[in-house]
């Protein structure tokens, strides 16, 4: 690891605000900003962003002081010779040197952050406006899930990542960079998560109407929560019975949708089971609860403009609203 | 001759070409065409368009000052996002450029107007059609949605991007035309319309620039349309160039748009640092320092600009070894973007800085763009890049290069020129308010988007939930916006407003040194009263008694006795004076054509393939009409001319001197740029396909076939040759034998494109079923219309020769078709040698 990575970059953050006003003002924190750092690519990039944000600034205020000079008056203007030398050292030798430095450290760190993953794999597909996720374990049992990934804290992760409708792209900017999601394609990112804690992310391609309502939970659970999690989820139980199921099943939405556990093994739209592990409906749109449930089966599109679920103003409110009471319990 | 007389005669000449310059009065206004209606229209239509796409940004900045907001519905705010950067990009930032060169062009060149002064009015009017088209839309919330770089799939998707999609393909493809227009007319006004004696070596720095922009312009706007043909073929006809389901590849039209999208950024930029290439100088009482660094420099980002548009395709999952070259690649054309400004900074520090309004903002461009430029570096490097990319950071990034480096140079121009255009100068004391407005408002806006961009703010989200830490950054950018904004109408009010109350100046306010101060201001129609020769790069301060020996008419031109517009045309390198060009006069006709092509567009648009059919061929009809009458023209006296001085120069020449020759090779370099941009394509999917060509239902490749593309080729070869006879025929003036050989060659033409459709519909090559034979269809296609273009040429020729408009003597017509050919023959030969040997070969 380079000296320079040794600075952590929330320290340099915290040492940078006192002086500059609007970093104070901004700070750096927050669910999903990459300046705050839960994963090693994550804090790698943040460091070189500080440090050539450190240098870049040193530079602005160079050249700017250099033009105040130029910009005023002297009793005596600089010679040709002299002037010519002036563009040669500071227009072409010093940003030369510079670039160069910075490109031999920057692609350095390349091989680095495309290492390979560890065990788990989780595929992700993007959607027009929400996430399909399913989890592929080295025996190769898969989970599948939606709009919510979980991962084992300080294990390098791959995410395979793939799209059949747009163009999507999968960025969790606490983690690490962004990396298209392309029909036709397959690609890979491999994300070390260093901190537990819930983060998010969104898609950052611009993927059609409610581009910006497709964000993703991500939740970084101790490796010891997340077997158990796992262990769980391989064990498919049937839900506790309700009526909301049985309406489920006759309103027909277990043809886009499933629920393990029940018949309903619909694959169009997200996979519902165990929704309420996921603290928000409709990849990060509304809270989960029954009464947002409730909303969005009533008018997706009043939520979510493009979304591809039709609309069930038609359902018996007291219909829609038992459905809801029993995917919140799920 | 006595003193009075003198004076007389003097007057006498004057008015004669104030009278043969002159503009038509009432509607007819309309129909000039002389660069400097032209270039004040341009300029005018294209600032408009810059302040709607302005005032759609701060319809977005409303939207995203507060969190959850619903100002706009995002089906609004998709479009308007997307009509913004459109409108900026393809309706000011590139257009502006070519409506200050037309405007400004002649008046550093010593030139009366460019040499084809039809062609540039022709292109404005392109220009407006297109873009009120494409503008309009949004009045009908038709406008396109799909983001400014228009990524398919979302955008072929004809479900998910309505008529909006159509629009913005063929209304900027019209545009496009337009400004291939404009630059091959710039680039052959800079090449051949300097005034005598000024060697390419000592024009002003401008003209430099002009080149070189011209140049890209020529190689990167045709793989766009290139892209934009495959584009409309994919939603209009099924053609899957980019569904990945039948062997197409989405990723394909990011790297065509790309090809053209980052020397676009270069396109923009050049032309603003030309204009401070010009303001610096001039406020720095001395000539520039390091002229040809300048140009070394200005090539040299040029072009390093074609080769780095991967770095917009960081995140596409492109192997290591790409993201490290063309990161390498983004780094090093800092280095001659540095050396420019570097040269101006030595330019200042050599020289005595007065302060002017210009140059405030001329240092208000240098402390943006510089920090653009920086965080510039920072995003070429791919892992950083990684985070950046398609968030607020990459949009702060890139308002502050093209502000810094495009929009703030260019008020520091319009500052600068503006006396030359009106006559009158701007308000210093409001150029204050007016640079700090923009200056504190800009920064205001887009210093906090950095940091909105790294704590995880994609871009083009038309709304966001608070508690993410973006609701304070948004809000200060939102009041930023209004504050910028607010700078720019006052700049504006005082264009409209302001100069009405102020005196008229007179002479070289600045006490610059070029060529374009030394007219009366502001600048006649007429341009110079006598064109001088040049033999200094600041001939106003080497050559005092220049100016007054202009005035008086001492130099070449000084009179229309004909009542002809004159300018002089002089040799590529060294500038010798070799001909005096007539240039034609006012004509609705560039309108005309430009209605009836736009019209054809836009009912493409509609899907009113009949009516655009038959609009096209009135286009195309109207364009033969106006080539016929205004080009080419036969002087009718004389063959040659005394333009003054005892200099005798032809009124006629032909072959490599004449402009339209050269205007003709520039054409094809960009005809052949966007057929190379399409056999591209063809090996592009030989490069991601596992089998190429793909197998037909026989199990053997697809494939046109052997046989008709080598009689295909054999009868082109034979059309090719009938052309060579024709021009020699005509050569030793035996107009049976052109005839004759124009006929032959237009028949074995015809039967040529005819075998190359016939090739790929005999093997049963079906172009929706996937994107190889899609692109074999499309590059046949493509040579079949440039054949039949080359017969209409023909056709033209001949009649031309029945006319007695073609002959030994007047031949210009036959070199510049015979000159076409040879690029259609190239084009033959590579389509055939593609599409029927690589099936052998793969």
């Amino acid at each position: 690891m380079n000296v320079w990575l040794a600075f952590s970059s929330p320290r340099i953050c915290r040492a940078l605000g006192p002086w500059l006003p609007l970093i104070l003002f901004a700070g750096c924190s927050g669910p999903q900003s990459a300046l705050d750092p839960a994963g090693s690519e994550a804090r790698i990039v943040g460091s070189l962003f500080w440090w050539m944000l450190g240098a870049a600034a040193v530079i602005w205020a160079a050249v700017m002081a250099i033009a105040a000079y130029a910009g005023r008056q002297r009793a005596q203007p600089w010679s040709d010779r002299k002037a010519g030398r002036f563009i040669l050292i500071c227009g072409a030798l010093l940003p030369t040197i510079l670039l160069a430095v910075l490109l031999v450290f920057g692609l350095r760190l390349m091989p680095a952050l495309r290492a390979p993953g560890e065990a788990l794999r989780i595929h992700v597909q993007g959607e027009q406006f929400w996430w399909r996720v399913s989890y592929e374990f080295p025996d190769g049992a898969r989970i599948d899930s939606a709009n919510e990934v979980r991962l084992p804290r300080g294990v390098r992760t791959e995410f395979v990542l793939t799209a059949q409708d747009v163009i999507h792209s999968f960025w969790i900017p606490p983690l690490g960079g962004k990396m298209d999601m392309i029909p036709g394609t397959t690609n890979r990112l491999v994300l070390e998560p260093t901190q537990s804690g819930r983060f998010r992310g969104a898609c950052a391609e611009f993927c059609g109407t409610s581009h910006g309502l497709m964000n993703l939970e991500v939740a970084v659970l101790e490796p010891a929560a997340f077997d158990e999690w796992a262990q769980q989820r391989r064990t498919a139980t049937a839900p506790p019975p309700h009526p909301g199921q049985a309406l489920f099943l006759a309103h027909g939405c277990n043809a886009c949708h499933t629920v393990q556990g029940t018949p309903a093994r619909g694959r169009i739209g997200p996979d519902l089971t165990r929704l309420s592990e996921r603290p928000s409906l409709a990849a990060g749109t509304l809270p989960n609860d029954a009464a947002s449930i409730e909303r969005f089966i009533r008018d997706p599109a009043d939520i979510k403009p493009g979304a591809r679920m039709p609309s069930f103003t038609h359902l018996p409110p007291s219909d829609s609203a038992d459905i809801a009471r029993w995917l919140e319990a799920l | 001759m006595t003193h009075a007389n003198d004076a007389g005669r003097r007057a006498a000449q004057e008015e004669r070409l104030k009278t043969v310059w002159a503009s038509p009065p009432g509607w007819r206004y309309w129909s000039a065409v002389n660069n400097t209606e032209v270039g004040r229209w341009y300029t005018v239509t294209a600032f408009v368009f810059f302040l709607f796409a302005g005032a759609l940004a701060l319809l977005m900045r409303v939207q995203l000052a507060v969190p959850d907001n619903s100002f706009l519905s995002p089906q609004l705010f998709n479009q308007v996002f997307t009509l913004h950067g459109t409108v900026m990009m393809f309706l000011f930032a590139v257009p502006i450029f070519e409506a200050v060169a037309i405007l400004l062009l002649p008046t550093m060149l010593g030139a009366r107007d460019l040499p084809f002064p039809r062609l540039s009015a022709f292109g404005y009017w392109c220009f407006f059609i297109g873009g009120v088209f494409v503008c309009g839309s949004i009045f009908f919330n038709a406008a396109p949605d799909g983001g400014w770089f228009m990524y398919p799939p979302l955008t072929t998707d004809t479900q998910l991007t309505g008529i909006g999609a159509d629009i913005w393909l063929l209304g900027l493809s019209f545009i496009e035309v337009a400004s291939i227009a404009a630059a091959v007319e710039l680039i052959v006004g800079v090449l051949k319309c300097r005034p005598p004696g000024m060697r390419i070596n000592t024009m002003p720095l401008y003209c430099w620039y002009v080149l070189i922009v011209g140049g890209m312009i020529l190689f990167a706007f045709p793989p766009l349309i290139a892209g934009d043909i495959l584009f409309e073929l994919e939603r209009m006809a099924d053609w899957p160039f980019f569904d990945a389901a039948r062997g197409g590849d989405p990723l394909l039209w990011q790297h065509l748009f790309w090809i053209f999208g980052h020397p676009e950024v270069y396109i923009i930029f050049l032309p603003s640092i030309a204009l401070m290439a010009m303001i610096v100088p001039t406020f720095s009482r001395r000539p520039i320092i390091g002229y040809s660094w300048v140009v070394l420099a200005a090539v040299g980002t040029g072009f390093l600009s074609f080769g780095l548009w991967v770095h917009h395709m960081f995140t596409t999952g492109l192997p290591s070894i790409s993201l490290g070259f063309f990161s390498a690649a983004s780094e090093a054309v800092a280095i001659p973007t540095g050396v420019q400004i570097f040269v101006f900074v030595a330019t200042m520090l050599a020289g005595r800085v007065i302060f002017s309004t210009p140059m405030l903002f001329a240092a208000g461009s240098l402390a943006i763009f510089v920090f653009g430029g920086l965080t510039g570096v920072m995003v070429a490097i791919a892992p950083f890049d990684w985070q950046a990319h398609d968030s607020y950071f990459v949009v702060a990034h890139l308002h502050y290069t093209l502000v810094g480096g495009m929009l703030f140079p260019l008020i520091a121009g319009a500052y600068y020129y503006a006396p030359l255009v009106t006559g009158k100068k701007l308000s210093d004391r409001l150029g204050r308010w007016v640079f700090w407005l923009m200056f504190s408002g800009f920064n205001i806006a887009f210093l906090p988007m950095h940091f909105t961009g790294l704590r995880g703010m994609p871009r083009r989200i038309f709304s966001y939930p608070s508690g993410l830490g973006w609701d304070w950054l948004n809000l200060i950018s939102s009041v930023g916006a209004f504050i910028f904004a607010f700078g720019v109408l006052l700049v504006v009010w005082d264009f409209l407003f302001g100069l009405r109350k102020r005196a008229a100046i007179e002479g070289n306010p600045w006490n610059a040194g070029t060529l374009e101060w030394i007219s009366p201001l502001p600048a006649p129609e007429y341009g110079f009263r006598s064109v001088p020769e040049v033999r200094s790069r600041y001939p106003l301060w080497d050559q005092p008694k220049l100016a007054r020996e202009v005035g008086e008419g001492r130099w070449y031109l000084p009179d229309a006795e004909e009542g002809q517009r004159e300018t002089l045309v002089t040799s590529v390198l060294d500038g010798e004076a070799e001909q005096c060009l007539r240039v034609p006069g006012n004509s609705f006709l560039p309108m005309i054509c430009a209605a009836l092509i736009g019209a054809s567009f836009i009912g493409t648009a509609f899907h009113l393939y009949w009516f655009s059919l038959v609009i096209g061929l009135a286009g195309v009809g109207a364009i033969m009409v106006w080539l016929w009458r205004g080009t080419a023209l036969i002087p009718d006296r004389q063959d040659s001319k005394d333009v003054g001085r005892g200099l005798r120069l032809p009124l006629y020449v032909s072959g490599h001197k004449s402009v339209g020759w050269w205007a003709m090779f520039i054409t094809m370099f960009g005809d052949m740029t966007a057929f190379i941009s399409l056999v591209f394509a063809y090996f592009y999917y030989w490069t991601i396909s596992p089998v190429f060509p793909p197998p037909g239902p026989d199990g053997a490749p697809l494939g046109p076939g052997l046989l008709w593309p080598a009689i295909a080729l054999l009868l082109l070869g034979g059309a090719w040759g009938g052309m060579l006879l024709a021009r020699a025929r005509n050569g030793a003036d035996h107009a049976n034998g052109l005839r004759w050989a124009l006929i032959l060659s237009a028949v074995l033409a015809l039967g040529s494109a005819a075998a190359m459709l016939w090739a790929p519909w005999q093997a049963g090559l079906n172009p929706t079923e996937h994107a190889y034979t899609a692109t074999v269809w499309v590059l046949l296609i493509w040579t079949a219309l440039h054949l039949v273009l080359g017969v209409l040429m023909q056709g033209y020729c001949l009649a031309g020769s029945l006319a007695g408009k073609l002959t030994a003597r007047w031949d210009i017509d036959i070199h510049n078709v015979v000159l076409y050919w040879h690029f259609a023959a190239l084009t033959g030969l590579t389509t055939i040698a593609v599409v029927a040997l690589v099936p052998l070969v793969a």
